[in-house]
């Protein structure tokens, strides 16, 4: 009996050494030398394991930084602090720009004209192979979804107006979105920049008016009011240059299809147009009694 | 003669009629964790192969010439679980140092199978069955490859219920389940392939 429980003990006992001196043995045998920065890197960049960097996991992307494939802010939803500790375990010198957040360059939601009812899978790359999508514009957000699932952070939600729409609050510019939307609606924008266009339509402006109430018909109104130059028709479609942009909303104002967010009140409008008025006038007597100084003194 | 038609009578048994996932319940927590995609799936079968066969060759050595030489039988549990531990782990090491490739292949993978009831379940299954050493190793890998093949295929079909209609209440782990029953009732008629 007594010898029964010895010859267990020490059989398991002898077993469970010889393996743990193979494996000790192994450990040094088999030893793979790993950069401690590698380690270093990772325990600085978000853990989500979102893929935005473009890199298999955070694991895939600190290797890479480490290689130095991958730029050291490649991980956005870490933050510029973090970008900056990697910086220095690389030894390089800090990159330098503000946060990023992601937007959505459609604000048309119910606005939009339907061309048919879709009753299929609600998934917005599925609704674009039935006949080019729903919608009758062909730059709309289909408003199926597909960025609010692919956001890790829960920043993406379809809008009250039908349109996906961003927090910025929550949005950490991994950029998961603008891969899930199949019609490349959405793009990173500066997080201090409030003013945005918020349509992405190219086409002309007659068959840009007729498809949505919300869509920027290439008018021109807000590049002739902007005073820093800031915002342009390009392709037929308004476009902010952020670096120019000192969010002053005068654009907003003028928008007349209120493709400009954040969208002006009627009231707003009627204020912002009064006191142009006001000026004009203002202007037109100072010119007039210029005139009638002039030929007075003459 | 008799050794070869053993082989693939414990090979199709291994892989269909008793699959070790549909007909034994075995290993059922990575094949329900780890099947969300294709991909892992596959990495996730390839792995457990692997540590399947290796296993079933190892304790069946540490079994027949340590545990019956000392009358120990009773201890097989303890001593295989210890022996597909310090496998694992000396797998990983190896790989890591002389095939780095099949290392990031496998992943994060291999250390999972440590812990899998499967890798037990086919060293014991392979004392019951007093099957020799040539048996125990093909009845590792074929059960690894069945496995290989459940999840494989479960995953594919749970990549697709994506696009299905069922309540809200049966998203997630409910509809898997659900799945896997029908697949294990599926598998039930394989059972009439029985030759031996």
């Amino acid at each position: 009996m007594i010898t029964n429980i010895i010859a267990a003990v020490v059989v398991l006992g002898v077993l469970g050494a010889v393996f743990g001196l193979v494996l000790a043995i192994a450990s040094k045998v088999f030893e793979v030398k790993k950069d401690p920065r590698e380690e270093a890197i990772l325990s600085h960049l978000a853990g989500a394991n979102c893929g935005g960097c473009g890199y298999p996991g955070c694991a895939g992307c600190a290797a890479a930084i480490l290689a130095g494939t991958a730029p050291v802010n490649a991980c956005a939803p870490a933050g510029a602090a973090n970008a900056a500790a990697i910086a220095e375990i690389m030894g390089q010198a800090a990159p330098s720009g503000e946060r990023q957040v992601a937007f959505v360059r459609c604000n048309g939601g119910v606005n939009a004209k339907k061309r048919f009812d879709y009753v299929g899978v609600k998934d917005c790359m599925a609704a674009t192979k039935v006949a080019a999508g729903p919608l009758e514009c062909a730059f709309g957000c289909l408003g199926f979804g597909s960025c609010v699932s692919a956001c890790q952070f829960g920043a993406m939600s379809i809008g009250p107006n039908g349109s996906a729409v961003v927090d910025p609050d929550k949005c950490t510019a991994c950029m998961a979105c603008a891969k899930a939307c199949p019609r490349h609606l959405i793009v990173s924008v500066p997080v201090s920049k409030k003013v945005h266009v918020a349509c992405a339509n190219q086409d002309k402006g007659k068959a840009t008016m007729s498809v949505c109430a919300n869509s920027c018909i290439g008018c021109g109104l807000c590049q002739k009011e902007c005073k820093k130059d800031a915002i342009h028709v390009e392709n037929g479609v308004a476009v902010i240059d952020y670096d120019k942009c000192v969010g002053c909303k005068l654009c907003t104002k003028v928008c007349p299809r209120d493709a400009i967010l954040p969208a002006a009140t009627a009231e707003e409008k009627e204020k912002y147009k009064a006191i142009k008025k006001a000026q004009a006038e203002k202007a037109a007597a100072a010119k007039k009694a210029a005139e009638e100084a002039a030929a007075a003194a003459k | 003669m008799d050794q070869i038609y053993e082989i693939l009578a414990i090979s199709l048994g291994a892989i269909l009629a008793n699959n070790f996932i549909f007909s034994q319940f075995l290993g059922c927590c990575p094949f329900l964790g780890v099947s969300k995609k294709v991909d892992t799936a596959v990495g996730m079968g390839i792995a457990v192969t692997f540590v399947m066969g290796l296993a079933s060759a190892v304790c069946y050595v540490v079994n027949r010439f340590v545990l019956t030489r000392f009358g120990l039988e009773y201890m097989q549990t303890v001593a295989f679980i210890l022996v597909i531990a310090a496998l694992v782990q000396f797998i990983e090491m190896f790989l890591q140092k002389s095939m780095p490739s099949l290392y990031t292949a496998l992943g994060v993978y291999l250390p999972l199978i440590t812990t899998n009831c499967a890798v037990l379940g086919v060293v014991l299954l392979n004392v019951q069955n007093n099957y020799n050493f040539i048996s125990s190793v093909v009845y590792g890998i074929t059960g690894g490859l069945g496995f290989l093949l459940a999840i494989v295929l479960f995953a594919s079909i749970r990549e697709r219920l994506v696009f299905a209609d069922y309540p809200k209440c049966w998203d997630g782990f409910p509809i898997a389940l659900v799945t896997a029953g029908l697949m294990a009732l599926a598998f039930m008629g394989f059972s009439g392939l029985k030759i031996w």
